[in-house]
């Protein structure tokens, strides 16, 4: 797992509080948002999306570029790629 | 004998027009919504439709509607939501001493897990004291609860004040706008609040259905687990045909409300007027001005308000003592002991809440049997011949 610090995002989604399979889902509709090259963070207190959100980012053809780890909740880092 | 329906507090009829949108989604469009084949993805798309119209009603965005089974769920959901979720941040909670039971269980529940909630007093018109609330505020306060209305006394509280006090002090506002949505204008922006609980039992959708608008950003633990439904915040299959009742009945409660809320005053102002002519020793409870258009609220001395009511149900009116949850526990009212009314007066509460179908010849109807009524029932009482022989 690629760890990265102070990470600037152009749009934030919270799913801290909300279950599996919200990170599955809601990433691709507030991708579809931003513009190529722009970045999306994701916060969630669901361990299992530490595995799936870069898995999804291969599968759908995104840039995972990694994660930090915040005082109640994960940041995971995606760049619009297409 | 007329039949005349003067607790709209406790329900209101649903509006026809709101039956008729309803009744495709019974047999026509049954389906899941989840699903991906067309009915499903049709159904998902109303499901939006509705969502759009009660945030319309309240000024919000779509996206900050939650749909629930009623008003106490999501008062329930706002609080056990925001604490949940906030836990690590205090074990404060402030309500005040007029809320609802799902507001005020909710935080006794809170308290049995040893949390601390502070009930703030009210005024006795009902109202509550900005300065107390931010007397009452502490680093540990996760969030406050404050009606926008009282159900019993119909008074109004400065929700916006109270809100922005909460915002300044990085404290998240919840209100239970259950009696003011659809009987005045109600706009999330406008008050300030981070959450807001509204009902379908009040704006003429059906009973089992409410909804809780919640600010970006406000993270709320669920207290349904389940699937992707309502974003994942709330789990369980979608009830289409009473969402469609609530979005048609928002829809509907938008258009001539000011008119709506004219007729109501009107008559409101001329049962009170009537009840303090032709019956002595009765006060009225909430506030004077800050109210309820359509809210008349008495406590008559030497009366049993149960009796009251049945007398007056046996001429075909339908009033209350109280809430209507609480109405059958036979137990002083909360809500009368909070503003200050002595506990033998308080046994003698009488709510009307009136709507745009009452009329004229019905008020005077009630006059003359409640003005009748009480006479009956103060003849047979020991207290009340007590008191006039004194």
């Amino acid at each position: 797992m690629k760890f990265i610090k102070n990470q600037k995002a152009d749009d934030t989604l919270d799913l801290v509080c909300r279950m599996c399979p919200l990170h599955l889902l809601e990433p691709g509709e507030k991708l579809a948002c931003l513009n190529k090259g722009q970045v999306l963070e994701v916060l969630t207190d669901y361990d299992g999306a530490l595995e799936d959100i870069p898995a999804w980012c291969d599968k759908c053809g995104q840039e995972f570029m990694g994660l930090e780890e915040d005082e109640d909740c994960y940041k995971l880092y995606i760049r619009k790629t297409k | 004998m007329k039949n005349v329906y003067m607790d709209h507090a406790s329900a209101t009829p649903v509006h026809r027009e709101v039956i008729e949108a309803m009744l495709p989604y019974f047999h026509e469009f049954f389906g899941n919504p989840s699903t991906v084949y067309d009915m499903g993805s049709k159904i998902k798309g109303v499901i939006e439709e509705q969502r759009a119209k009660v945030a319309s009603l309240i000024g919000a965005k779509p996206n900050q509607i939650i749909f629930t089974s009623s008003g106490a769920e999501a008062n329930n959901l706002a609080i056990k939501g925001v604490v949940f979720a906030k836990q690590k941040k205090g074990n404060h909670i402030i309500i005040s001493s007029i809320e609802h039971h799902s507001v005020l269980n909710t935080a006794r529940f809170f308290e049995r897990m040893d949390y601390e909630v502070s009930l703030l007093p009210v005024d006795k018109q009902g109202l509550v004291d900005p300065d107390r609330l931010a007397n009452a505020i502490r680093p540990e306060t996760i969030m406050a609860s404050i009606m926008h209305a009282n159900n019993e006394i119909g008074t109004i509280e400065p929700v916006s004040e109270l809100a922005a006090i909460c915002r300044e002090r990085g404290v998240i506002f919840h209100t239970d706008a259950v009696a003011t949505v659809g009987n005045i204008p109600v706009n999330v922006n406008e008050l300030n609040v981070d959450l807001l609980s509204l009902s379908g039992v009040s704006l003429g959708a059906p009973k089992g259905i409410g909804a809780l608008y919640f600010r970006d950003k406000v993270r709320l633990m669920p207290l349904i687990h389940g699937g992707i439904q309502e974003s994942g915040r709330r789990g369980g299959t979608e009830n289409i045909p009473a969402i469609v009742g609530l979005g048609k009945a928002s829809e509907l409660a938008s258009q001539g409300l000011a008119d709506q809320m004219n007729h109501v005053e009107g008559l409101r102002n001329l049962l009170v007027a009537g009840i303090h002519e032709r019956v002595d020793q009765i006060v009225e409870t909430g506030h004077p001005d800050r109210r309820l258009p359509g809210h008349a609220s008495f406590c008559a001395a030497a009366i049993e308000g149960e009796a009251l009511i049945f007398m007056l149900n046996a001429e075909g009116i339908c009033a209350n003592t109280g809430s209507a949850c609480a109405s059958k526990a036979l137990k002083t009212s909360p809500v009368l002991v909070a503003i200050g009314i002595p506990p033998d007066l308080a046994q003698g509460s009488i709510v009307f809440t009136l709507d745009s179908s009452n009329t004229v010849d019905e008020v005077e109807y009630v006059l003359d049997k409640f003005s009748f009524a009480v006479e009956k029932l103060r003849s047979l009482s020991p207290i009340w011949r007590e008191q006039k022989a004194a």
